[in-house]
C-alpha cells in the first residue's frame, strides 16, 4: 500500500496527489512514470512522476480524472492508499544544454511537462514555457514554470487568461522570431497538439520530443501493448520512451490505437453511473 | 492391499480417465478443465506401479521425484506418507501435476508404457499435491532451522523464484522475493489460464513460503525501482529469475492494427487483470467474433481456448506447419479441439488486413505444403503457388514466441549475456558475477515450469554453499 499524504483539486477534475513511495522517490529521474492501480480489481494506468522528494520519501502525481479508473484514483483522500504504484518507468528525459528550449503544456500535459521543463531549465537551457487550456480554470502550474522559464506565455481557447488561441500560435512567434527560435522544443499534451507542434517545426529541422501516451498494462515491456509506430518501427513507449523524436512518430496511429476501448470504457461508465443512482 | 497384490494383477489395471467438465458447458467458463481424480481411482491407479528397481521415470523428470516411492505409498493408503516424499522433492507439485508435459518427461519413461499406457503419474501427483494442500495440518510445519543470519534477494515470483526462496528459507537463511508486477506467480499467474491451473493453487504456494519467513515484494522493478548493485549491497546472494517476458512481434503488415494482440497481453488483460472473466475487474478486452491465433505451442492453445471463452464463435488455431510439429501439448490440443476450435495448419499469416477504419479484420494467410526436411529434421512447410486468402479475424492474437527482456540485464554491464540477451550461468545457476545466480526462462529462453523450478533448486543448493563456505562449484 501506498500512502496518499496530499490530495488537493488545481483544476476542474485536476488532482495533484502526493504518494509515499521512497523507492520511486529516490530512483526516478524527469520523464519517467509509474503504473498505478488504485485498488484490487481496477486497472494498472500510467502516470508520470511529476515530482519528487527523496528526503521525505514522496512523490507527486497529477492526475486528470477523465475515465473510471482515473476516478478512482483521484478519489482516494489524504490518509487513503493506493495498492500499487511501481515504478520508475520508461526512459528518463535525455536532457542536454541547447541553449534555448521551448516547453509546450497543454491540459494535464502540462504536469508531465513541469519536470521535464525544470530539468532542462537546471542543465542551464534558456526555457520559454507556453502552456495551453480551453479557458482559465484549466490552466496549471503557472506560478511553478513560471519560477523557472525565462518566459511563460500561455493562451487559452475561449481568451480567458493569456492569449486567445491554441499553443502553436505563440510557438510560431518564437520559431518565426530568429532571436527566440528555439534549439529544441518539448511538447507534452493531447496527442493533436503535440502532432501540431510536431508538424509545425518540421519544415524547421527544429528537433522536437513529444511525450506519448498509449495504453500500457504492465509498463515494463511484457505485453506490447503500449506499441507506437515511430520511424515506421513498432517500439514498446513504456521501455523505449514514452518520450520519441515528434517527427517521427506516427500519430495516427497513436490516435487509432488510443480509441480501442473507447466503446467499451464508454458502457462501463454508463454502468457504473447507472449503478450509483440505484 | 497393495502389497498383497500380484504383479499379473498390477499389469490387468487399465490406465485411469480423467474426468473432465463437458466441453461444451465449459468453453464457456473458466472452471478448471480436468475435475482431478477420487481417492480410490488414484489409489488403484497407484498400484499400476510395478516399482521398477532402476526408476526410468525418474530420470525423466527434471527434478528427480521420487515417482515409484510416492506412488508406493499412495497405493498402500498412506497419504501423508506419500505427500511428504512428493512436497520433499518438488516445491510445486500441484502446479506440476497439471501443467508438466508428462508424456515427455516421466510418463514417456515410464515401463508400463512401453505395452500399453504408462502410469498417470501427473494425475497421481497432482491428486497427492492437492490432498497434502487440504490435509496441511495433518502433516505439519517444516522444522525451520536456525537462521544462518544471511539474506538472499530474489528477482521474480514465477516458478523458479518462488522454488529458490523455498528452498533456502528452508536452510534458515532470509529471503526476500522482488516482484515487477502487483501480485505473485510469473506466468503461472499471468499466463496459463484458469482453466487449467486455479489462481488459488499460486495463492496456497505462496502462503505456503510466507509461513517459511519469506518476504513477497510486489511492484519493486529490479534494474528500475531497484538495481542489481542496490541488492547486492543489502543482500549477501541473489537468484535473478525474471522470465522471459517480451513478445516477439511478427512483422507484417497490419500488426499495429486495433484487436491485434501479443499473447502477452491477451492473457495479462484475462489473467492477471481479470478482463472478460471477473465482473468485478475494470480491464477491457475486446470480445472478437473471429479470432485468429498464430502459433502452435502452449502458449497459442491457451490463447484460442481463451477466446473461446470469451465467446468466440470461430476460434482458430493459424500455425504454418502440420499439426504433428505443435509444440503443444498433447491435452492441451485435445482439449482445444473438444472444446470447438478450429486448427488451420500449413497457414502462414501474410498480413493483418484492417476494414479502413483501423481494426483488423481479415488475416491474409498463405497456404503451405510440407518439403524435405530441414536442419532440424522437420519437414519446412513450403508456401503452395498462388494459395493466398483471407481469414475473417476481427481479434487477431500472435502467441508465435517470447524473447529475454532486456529491462532488467541492461542495467547490470557486468552480468553475461549470450546473443540471445539471456544470462549466463553455469549447470548451478552462476553467473558471471560473484554471489548473482540466475535461472528460469531468463537463462533457458522460453521452457517449463518444472524445469525452471530445477534451476531455483540447484541454485539454492548453490548459494547455500557459497554463503556457508561449502562446496564450490
Ligand atoms: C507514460 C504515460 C504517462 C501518463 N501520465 C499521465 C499523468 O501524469 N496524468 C494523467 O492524468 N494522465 C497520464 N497519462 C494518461 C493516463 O494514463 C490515462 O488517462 C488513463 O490511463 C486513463 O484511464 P481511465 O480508466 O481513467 O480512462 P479510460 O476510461 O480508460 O479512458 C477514458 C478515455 O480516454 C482514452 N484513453 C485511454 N487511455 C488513454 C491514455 N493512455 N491516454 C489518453 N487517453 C486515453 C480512452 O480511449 C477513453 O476515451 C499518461 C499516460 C502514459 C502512457
Ligand atoms: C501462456 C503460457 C503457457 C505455458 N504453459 C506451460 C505448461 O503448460 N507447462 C509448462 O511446463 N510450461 C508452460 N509454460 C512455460 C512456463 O510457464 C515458463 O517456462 C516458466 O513460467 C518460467 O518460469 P520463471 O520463473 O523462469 O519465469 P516467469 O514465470 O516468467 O516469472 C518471472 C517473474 O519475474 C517478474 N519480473 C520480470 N522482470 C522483473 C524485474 N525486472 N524485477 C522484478 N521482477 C521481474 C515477472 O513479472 C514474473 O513474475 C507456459 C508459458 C506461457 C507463457
Ligand atoms: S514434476 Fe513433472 S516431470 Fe516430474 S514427476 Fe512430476 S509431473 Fe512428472
Ligand atoms: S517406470 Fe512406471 S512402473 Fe516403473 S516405477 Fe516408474 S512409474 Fe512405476
Ligand atoms: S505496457 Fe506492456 S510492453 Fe509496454
Amino acid at each position: 500500500m501506498f500512502e496518499v499524504i496530499g490530495n488537493d483539486i488545481l483544476a476542474p477534475n485536476l488532482h495533484r496527489l502526493t504518494v509515499r513511495a521512497p523507492r520511486v522517490a529516490a530512483a526516478r529521474r524527469a520523464g519517467q512514470f509509474v503504473m498505478v492501480r488504485s485498488a484490487a480489481g481496477e486497472e494498472r494506468i500510467p502516470l508520470t512522476i511529476g515530482d519528487a522528494d527523496p528526503a521525505a520519501g514522496t512523490i507527486t502525481l497529477y492526475v486528470q480524472a477523465i475515465g473510471a479508473s482515473t476516478r478512482r484514483i483521484v478519489a482516494v483522500p489524504a490518509g487513503g492508499a493506493l495498492r500499487d504504484v511501481a515504478g520508475p518507468l520508461g526512459l528518463p528525459t535525455h536532457i542536454a544544454n541547447w541553449g534555448r528550449v521551448a516547453c509546450i503544456g497543454g491540459g494535464v500535459g502540462t504536469a508531465v511537462l513541469y519536470p521535464l521543463a525544470r530539468a532542462l531549465a537546471e542543465a542551464g537551457n534558456e526555457v520559454t514555457t507556453i502552456i495551453g487550456g480551453r479557458s482559465a480554470q484549466y490552466i496549471i502550474l503557472k506560478d511553478e514554470l513560471a519560477a523557472f522559464s525565462r518566459e511563460l506565455l500561455i493562451t487559452t481557447e475561449d481568451g480567458s487568461l493569456g492569449r486567445k488561441g491554441f499553443v502553436t500560435h505563440a510557438l510560431d512567434d518564437l520559431i518565426t522570431d530568429p532571436k527566440l527560435r528555439p534549439g529544441a522544443v518539448f511538447a507534452v499534451g493531447p496527442v493533436p497538439m503535440m502532432r501540431a507542434v510536431a508538424e509545425q517545426t518540421r519544415p524547421h529541422g527544429i528537433e522536437t520530443v513529444v511525450s506519448l501516451n498509449p495504453i500500457m498494462i504492465d509498463g515494463t515491456g511484457m505485453c506490447g501493448g503500449c506499441r507506437v509506430v515511430v520511424g515506421g518501427v513498432s517500439r514498446f513507449a513504456c521501455v523505449d520512451g514514452p518520450e520519441f523524436d515528434g517527427h517521427q512518430v506516427d500519430f495516427a496511429n497513436l490516435t487509432d490505437r488510443l480509441s480501442t476501448y473507447r466503446k467499451i470504457e464508454a458502457e462501463h461508465a454508463c454502468r457504473l453511473a447507472g449503478k450509483e443512482t440505484v | 492391499m497393495s502389497a498383497t497384490m500380484t504383479m499379473k494383477e498390477r499389469l490387468a489395471i487399465g490406465r485411469v480417465r480423467m474426468t473432465e467438465l463437458d466441453a461444451v458447458v465449459r468453453s464457456r467458463n473458466f472452471e478448471e478443465v480436468n475435475r482431478g481424480l477420487s481417492r480410490e481411482e488414484a489409489e488403484c491407479e497407484a498400484n499400476r506401479c510395478i516399482q521398477c528397481t532402476h526408476r526410468p521415470c525418474v530420470d525423466g523428470c527434471p527434478v528427480g521425484v521420487s515417482i515409484p516411492e510416492f506412488l508406493e505409498r499412495l497405493a498402500a493408503g498412506d497419504l501423508a506418507g506419500s505427500a511428504r516424499i512428493l512436497t520433499g522433492d518438488n516445491a510445486l507439485p500441484a502446479v506440476c501435476g497439471r501443467v508438466c508435459p508428462q508424456e515427455t518427461q516421466c510418463e514417456a519413461r515410464c515401463v508400463r508404457g512401453v505395452k500399453g499406457e504408462p502410469v498417470a503419474i501427473g494425475y497421481l501427483e497432482r491428486f497427492v499435491a492437492d490432498w497434502a494442500m487440504a490435509h496441511a495440518d495433518e502433516l505439519g510445519r517444516p522444522q525451520l532451522p536456525a537462521s544462518t543470519g544471511r539474506r538472499v534477494a530474489v528477482v521474480g515470483c514465477g516458478p523458479a523464484g518462488l522454488t529458490a526462496a523455498g528452498e533456502l528459507a528452508r536452510r534458515g537463511h532470509g529471503v526476500t522475493i522482488f516482484e515487477a508486477l502487483h501480485d505473485t506467480g510469473g506466468v503461472l499467474r499471468y499466463g496459463i489460464p484458469e482453466f487449467r491451473l486455479p489462481k488459488e493453487i499460486i495463492d496456497r504456494e505462496v502462503a505456503r513460503l510466507l509461513e517459511l519467513g519469506v518476504a513477497v515484494e510486489c511492484n519493486v522493478v529490479i534494474g528500475k525501482t531497484l538495481t542489481i548493485a542496490q541488492l547486492k549491497s543489502a543482500f549477501d546472494a541473489l537468484f535473478v529469475a525474471n522470465g522471459a517476458g517480451l513478445p516477439m512481434m511478427l512483422n507484417i503488415p497490419g500488426e499495429n492494427l486495433k484487436g491485434v494482440y501479443s499473447a502477452n497481453e491477451y492473457l495479462t488483460r484475462v489473467n492477471l487483470m481479470g478482463a472478460g472473466r471477473d465482473s468485478q475487474s475494470t480491464t477491457p478486452i475486446l470480445l472478437g467474433r473471429n479470432v485468429a491465433v498464430i502459433g502452435g505451442g502452449n502458449t497459442a492453445m491457451d490463447c484460442v481456448r481463451t477466446a473461446r471463452r470469451l465467446g468466440a464463435e470461430r476460434a482458430m488455431i493459424v500455425y504454418r506447419r502440420s499439426e504433428a510439429e505443435m509444440p503443444a501439448r498433447v491435452e492441451e490440443i485435445k482439449h482445444a479441439k473438444e472444446e470447438g476450435v478450429e486448427f488451420l495448419v500449413l497457414n502462414a499469416p501474410l498480413e493483418i488486413v484492417g476494414d479502413g477504419e483501423g481494426w483488423a479484420s481479415f488475416l491474409r494467410c498463405q497456404r503451405m505444403e510440407l518439403g524435405p526436411p530441414d536442419d532440424s529434421g522437420r519437414r519446412r512447410p513450403v508456401p503452395v503457388e498462388g494459395a493466398e486468402y483471407d481469414l475473417p479475424a476481427d481479434v487477431v492474437v500472435n502467441a508465435v514466441g517470447t524473447r529475454a527482456n532486456p529491462l532488467l540485464t541492461a542495467t547490470a554491464p557486468d552480468l553475461d549475456l549470450n546473443r540471445w540477451g539471456n544470462i549466463e550461468s553455469d549447470e548451478r545457476g552462476a553467473t558471471s558475477i560473484p554471489g548473482v545466480y540466475a535461472g528460469g526462462d531468463i537463462v533457458r529462453g522460453g521452457s517449463t515450469v518444472i524445469l525452471a523450478m530445477g534451476d531455483g533448486k540447484r541454485a539454492a543448493a548453490a548459494i547455500h554453499d557459497y554463503l556457508t563456505g561449502g562446496g564450490a562449484a
